[in-house]
């Protein structure tokens, strides 16, 4: 189980293959690695978004990280997790956050991976200021999940 | 006489409310205050805190009702925008 906010540039991939690299589990357990990887749009609400800077709570922001990957462990028949969030300033296109679920089967991948990126969105404390053609913002909300909206 | 010692609460702002704040943080002397309420109350004097800001009290999520004492950490949260999409 791994969390880290990192300032500054990362790759996704490498990231992955450094982790499961580093990682101690022995080649051959897991047969299913579920990740999600979330890039920084160039629109929001009708306008054009230039940059955006990230903040968060330090202390606050890892403690309820580890948690979420906790509870995640608890609940599925899962081997490992991974999530990695940059703050500080990014451009269009840059890689937001990282989250990725080593299991034994895919379901438990692919459901703590959901349940690890819904819990981050809606509870972890970052906030996101977009820099738009005149003026930044610090933006109000987040995007519902899909199943939020009944559609599936 | 008694001398009593007492260490401040430290409150955070962050985002939005850190901008409306005009600073970053506070130190409070906790005397006479109850509750994360009465810190508010304390920082903000008569402006009502915004219905969709959450309150940390160190480091996890808690009600306005939360009892404070002395060397708490008190934060307030405008609504939470981290992950993917920036919406």
């Amino acid at each position: 189980m791994r969390v880290e906010v990192r300032h500054g540039e990362f790759n996704p991939w490498e990231e992955l293959q450094r982790h499961q690299q580093a990682s101690l589990l022995p080649n051959g357990r897991h047969g299913a690695i579920a990740s999600f990887v979330g890039t920084m749009r160039d629109f929001n609400e009708g306008d054009s978004v230039q940059a955006m800077v990230l903040e968060h709570y330090p202390g606050m922001t890892e403690k309820y990280l580890g948690e979420i990957s906790a509870e995640a462990k608890k609940r599925w028949d899962i081997l490992d997790t991974l999530i990695l969030h940059r703050v500080g300033e990014l451009q269009p296109g840059d890689p937001i956050v990282l989250v990725a679920v080593w299991s034994a089967h895919r379901a438990a991948a692919f459901e703590a991976c959901r349940y690890l990126i819904e819990e981050l969105k809606s509870r972890a404390p970052f906030w996101k200021k977009e820099s738009l053609q005149e003026h930044s913002r610090w933006v109000q909300h987040n995007t519902p999940a899909a199943s939020n909206r009944g559609g599936r | 006489m008694i001398l009593k010692l007492t260490v401040p609460i430290h409150v955070k702002y962050f985002a939005g409310i850190r901008d409306r704040m005009g600073r970053a943080d506070d130190d409070i002397d906790a005397d006479g205050l109850k509750t994360v309420a009465d810190v508010w109350a304390r920082v903000a004097g008569d402006e009502p805190l915004p219905r969709t800001v959450r309150v940390a009290v160190n480091l996890e999520y808690a009600d306005l009702k939360h009892q404070v004492k002395d060397g708490d950490e008190i934060a307030f949260l405008p609504p939470v925008t981290g992950g993917c999409d920036a919406g």
